[in-house]
This record gives C-alpha cells, sequence and structure tokens, in this order.
C-alpha cells in the first residue's frame, strides 16, 4: 500500500448471527482527504465504521493504521491511537461548559505529588484556540453545552475530534439531525478541517453533501464495498445507479485500475 | 495521562474571562440561603433569644453530623444515584466504634475501625450498583436494612457508653460559636467542594450525572467514578458516627431515619437536582444549617416535637416546587 494513505481494511468480515453484515470490505483512507461512505440502509456502513473504531471486532480480516495492523477492544483504545469518531449523538454532556466538553476526559491537571488539580484556566484558553480554529459562529467556551444551538453542537463535537492531533475523524451523519442552514454550515466546518490537514471518513446518506465536501466516494451495497470514484469523476446519477445496483459494481479489475489512478495521481 | 496535545496557543488569543452574570446566579441555589435569613429573623421576632450567641452555637452544633452526611449524598446524587444507606451506614460505624471501645481499643483506633466498617459498605453499594448495573435504590434500600442489621446483632440490640473527655471536648470546645465537631463538618464540606470542582474526579461526577453514555463515549470508567461516590458518602458517614458518639456519649444501634431523610432533603434544599448533573456543596450545606435551625426554632417558640416532621416536609417539598419553578 502507499504510505499515503491512513487508514487501508482488508476483506473485513462480520456477521451477527445468520446476518452478513459485511463481505470481504476492503477501502483505503488517502490522508488529508474526506472518503464518504454511501450506501442503503442495511449496506453495512455503520457496521463498518464500528468495526474500524472499535465498538465491533471483525470475525475476520485486517484494519490497518498507518500500515500497521491494528485490533481495537473498545472506542478508547481507537481514540488514543488517534481515531476520533463523532457518533450522531454528539456525546456531549449538557449540564458541562463548551470547555469542559472539549476536554472531558483528558483534562489538563497541575499539582504536586498525589494531588492533582484542574487547570481550568488554561483549558478555557485552550478550548478556545480549538474553537476559534473552526471560526463559524464561535461558541462562548464558558457557556453551557445545553445553551448551543444543534450546529453550534456539532461544532464543539467537531472542534473535540479534531483538537487532539487526530489522524482520522469519523463522521456519522454529521447533519441528520440539522436545519438546512446549519448543514451548510457544519459543511463548512467539515471542509475548513479537512484543508487543516485531518483525513476525514463520512457516513452520510445526502448525495448532494458527499458530492460538494468529499474528495472520494466509496459505495457499499449488501455488506460489500461494491465501487470507489472520485467525487471529480462521478456524478449523482452515477452514485444513485451505484447503490441501488442499476450500475454493474466495479469488477476486480476495474477496482485494482481505480486504485492505479489513485496511485499515480 | 494528564496531559494533552491539544493546540498550543500560537498568539496570545482573546483571553476568554471567567464572567459572572446575573443569569448565571441560579435561583434554586440561593434559595436555601434566602430561605434560611428570612427564617431566621421570623424566629428571632417570636423568640428574641433565637439569634443569641448560645443558642447560634447549640444550632450550628447540632447541624454537624447531618452536614457531613449532606456532602457525601451530595457527591451521589450528583451522579443521579441516591444513598439510602448512608444513616445506617453511620449507626453501623458508630457500633463498631463503640465494641472496639470497649475491648479497651484507643478511642481514635475505634473510631479508625468504625470508619473502615462504613467505607466498606460504600464498597459494597458502589460496586453492586456500577459493575452489577442494579438500580441504586433498590441496592441502597437493601444496605440500609443490612447494615442496620448487623449493628444490632453486633451490639446485640444494647447501646454502649463512650465516656471520653476527648469526644466531649469536641462537642463543648471549640472556637467562639463553632465546636470542633461543626468545624470539622465544615473542613469536610470545603473538601468536597475542592474535589466536585477543582479535580478531574469531581468533574466526571458532574459529567456522569449529566449523561453517563456520553461519558462512557469518552473514555471515563464510569465504573469507578460511580463507586467512588458512594464509598465518600459511606466514609464520610464513617466519621459522622464519631461524631454521633461524642453528641450522644454512647453508640446506640437505632434506626436514625431522620438522618436519612434530612440529608436528602439537605440536597434537594440546596437546588441540586436529584437527576444529577448539577450540584454545589454550599448549597446543600446551607440547607442542612436550614433544617437544623428550624426545628432548633419550633421548639424554641414551644411547638410540640410532633409538629416537627410536619413541617419539616413542607418545608422540603416548598422548595422542590421553588426549584422546579425556576427551571
Amino acid at each position: 500500500m502507499t504510505t499515503d494513505d491512513v487508514l487501508e481494511i482488508r476483506g473485513l468480515q462480520k456477521s451477527f448471527g445468520r446476518v452478513q453484515a459485511l463481505r470481504e470490505a476492503t477501502m483505503t483512507l488517502p490522508r488529508g482527504q474526506v472518503t464518504a461512505i454511501i450506501g442503503d440502509n442495511g449496506a453495512g456502513k455503520s457496521t463498518l465504521v464500528r468495526c474500524i473504531v472499535g465498538v465491533h471486532a471483525p470475525d475476520s480480516g485486517e484494519v490497518l493504521l498507518e500500515g500497521r495492523p491494528v485490533n481495537f477492544a473498545n472506542p478508547e483504545q481507537a481514540r488514543s491511537a488517534g481515531i476520533e469518531t463523532v457518533f450522531q449523538d454528539l456525546a456531549l454532556v449538557e449540564d458541562l461548559t463548551v470547555a469542559q466538553n472539549l476536554f472531558l476526559g483528558r483534562e489538563v491537571t497541575r499539582g504536586f505529588g498525589p494531588f492533582h488539580f484542574l487547570d481550568r484556566g488554561r483549558m478555557r484558553r485552550e478550548a478556545h484556540t480549538m474553537v476559534s480554529k473552526l471560526a463559524i459562529n464561535v461558541p462562548q467556551v464558558n457557556a453551557r453545552v445545553r445553551r448551543l444551538s444543534g450546529g453550534q453542537r456539532q461544532a464543539v463535537s467537531l472542534a473535540r475530534a479534531a483538537g487532539f492531533s487526530s489522524k482520522l475523524v469519523v463522521l456519522d451523519e454529521p447533519t441528520a439531525a440539522l436545519g438546512v442552514q446549519e448543514t451548510a454550515r457544519v459543511e463548512e466546518l467539515i471542509t475548513s478541517l479537512r484543508d487543516s490537514g485531518v483525513t476525514i471518513l463520512l457516513i452520510s446518506h445526502n448525495f448532494k453533501q458527499v458530492m460538494q465536501i468529499a474528495d472520494h466516494v466509496q459505495v457499499m451495497r449488501a455488506g460489500r464495498t461494491v465501487a470507489r470514484r472520485r467525487v471529480d469523476e462521478t456524478d449523482g446519477q452515477e452514485l444513485v445507479a451505484l447503490v441501488t445496483g442499476a450500475t454493474a459494481e466495479d469488477g476486480r479489475d476495474a477496482a485494482s485500475a481505480d486504485d492505479q489512478k489513485e496511485r499515480t495521481r | 495521562m494528564a496531559s494533552t496535545q491539544a493546540a498550543t496557543p500560537t498568539s496570545a488569543p482573546t483571553e476568554p474571562r471567567r464572567e459572572w452574570r446575573l443569569s448565571e446566579v441560579s435561583w434554586p441555589e440561593l434559595a436555601s440561603t434566602l430561605g434560611l435569613i428570612v427564617m431566621a429573623i421570623f424566629f428571632a421576632v417570636l423568640n428574641p433569644g433565637y439569634l443569641s450567641e448560645g443558642n447560634v452555637s447549640a444550632i450550628l452544633q447540632a447541624s454537624a453530623i447531618l452536614i457531613v452526611l449532606t456532602v457525601g449524598q451530595t457527591f451521589v446524587i450528583a451522579t443521579g444515584g441516591i444513598d439510602l444507606a448512608v444513616a445506617s451506614t453511620m449507626t453501623l460505624g458508630a457500633i463498631v466504634l463503640g465494641e472496639f471501645y470497649a475491648a479497651g481499643w484507643n478511642i481514635w483506633a475505634a473510631a479508625l475501625a468504625g470508619f473502615v466498617a462504613a467505607a466498606i459498605v460504600g464498597v459494597i453499594n458502589g460496586l453492586v450498583i456500577a459493575k452489577g448495573g442494579i438500580t441504586d435504590f433498590i441496592v441502597t434500600l437493601g444496605t440500609l436494612s443490612a447494615a442496620s442489621g448487623l449493628a444490632l446483632i453486633i451490639a446485640d440490640g444494647q447501646k454502649t457508653t463512650v465516656v471520653e473527655p476527648v469526644l466531649i471536648k469536641l462537642s463543648v470546645n471549640g472556637i467562639w460559636i463553632f465546636s470542633w465537631s461543626i468545624l470539622i463538618a465544615l473542613a469536610l464540606a470545603v473538601l468536597g467542594h475542592v474535589v466536585l470542582f477543582h479535580t478531574r474526579f469531581g468533574l466526571h461526577v458532574l459529567a456522569i450525572g449529566g449523561s453517563e453514555e456520553s461519558s462512557r463515549s469518552v473514555g471515563i470508567r464510569t465504573w469507578v467514578v460511580k463507586t467512588g461516590v458512594y464509598v465518600i458518602s459511606a466514609g464520610l458517614a464513617g466519621i459522622a458516627a464519631l461524631l454521633l458518639v461524642a453528641r450522644v456519649g454512647a453508640a446506640e444501634p437505632a434506626a436514625n431515619t431522620s438522618f436519612l431523610l434530612n440529608s436528602v432533603a439537605a440536597v434537594v434544599l440546596g437546588g441540586v437536582s436529584l437527576f444529577g448533573g448539577r450540584a454545589t456543596i454550599a448549597g446543600p450545606v446551607v440547607g442542612a444549617l436550614l433544617l437544623t435551625a428550624l426545628v432548633n426554632g419550633l421548639t424554641r417558640v414551644g411547638l410540640s416535637e410532633f409538629y416537627q416532621p410536619l413541617t419539616v416536609g413542607i418545608v422540603v417539598v416548598l422548595a422542590a416546587f421553588i426549584t422546579r419553578f425556576n427551571k
């Protein structure tokens, strides 16, 4: 594999009882780019992501992070290896402030011996820098999350995922619960995150959104990764056809040709 | 672990200052203080001796045990749980103290034994709730019964007199109107405040009360924190056991039910949400003072003690109502 892939998965299999959720799923995530996974409900998108971030253990197959095989037992391990996930529920605590949420689980402390106290001032300052980078509609870091709009909450969750020198940020339907305007803001956020060098894996149902903000599209159908396209070499119609199965999937040869294109780029 | 590779501020960012806006000061948290002041004036008018140095000192002295229990209860309730065993844990601690004292142990060694016995109840509560996934209400209801039953068995239903000069000094001596026992209680409250608001553990307590699911997603070991709050509550009950023995002059296997109810009531009076996530230590401490001052006042104006539980009940429900109304 090329060294410029942050993550590569090879032949991932996962079944739940008699349901085969993943069949030989294979995919690469090029560094610093947005790769979107699309597919119908039940195509295996969520299962694939959950296998990557350690929620599920795959039955067979490999996950390679920067070329090294990894096998995460839980999301915390994935997180400490540099894979941050923004779940649909955002995992924010509404009664805590923006700054407290940004640092939740990895607070900065100072102290001596066994006594460690929260360095609240430093966390507030750094939180301010983290949300300022995202630049759009910056929430006050001292405000409780309860007071924020849906888009602002998404921004906080994104800032948290991006703020700790993560190698890969996984976004699970980031705009599913948002209105039109907030969706646009979050899309801007994702793009600016990408521009700052973060590799992003995006799960989305929204083809228009995928065409707008993704660099690559991975199509899944019935647990298999059936086709891969560069966004600038495809269009919405072809994607719809690939998702529904109206267009034949990439054959093995076609897939490797696609890979060739990638590498020579 | 504590460090982070977060973006280092390149240029000095505009310092986000902690702003104190009036809207941030929540009424439920102030309600207990206002209530205490209004009530003090009310009783002072009816009974001029109410605010005398001697009586204020007596109120403070009488509130020490409840304050200690309330601080522990606050930690548990801040996670969204409840510790119904807190009073019987104190009873068990007192009985163990009394037994070891009667066996000839030094008073401090006996007190330590009582503290350990109480803390063990907390460990059991915490592990069964956090690891076993059984509802806090049921588990602590069980240990409420088990701890007081154990106290009865150990004491054989008898009280053990503990006459120890040091313990008498604890209640009688002190600084100005503050006896040593209330000073100990206030010191523990300050310690509780520091732990709740200035340590990772305290932040995680509030985070779990706010959303256990989110806390788990960001990698907080929720079972450790949840076990921790029950150990804190029971450990404080173990310290309260010493104050109780000092106050009564004996270790009695009594139920002490009013301490349980009042500890929960003080937390509610202090404006802490029973659903967890938001808490202060100062509020419940003032709540505990208020309840004690209320009972003292009712006694001083000559109201039969039969009226006291009724009045306390009305005050607590009223306070809960105000809290809800302000949300």
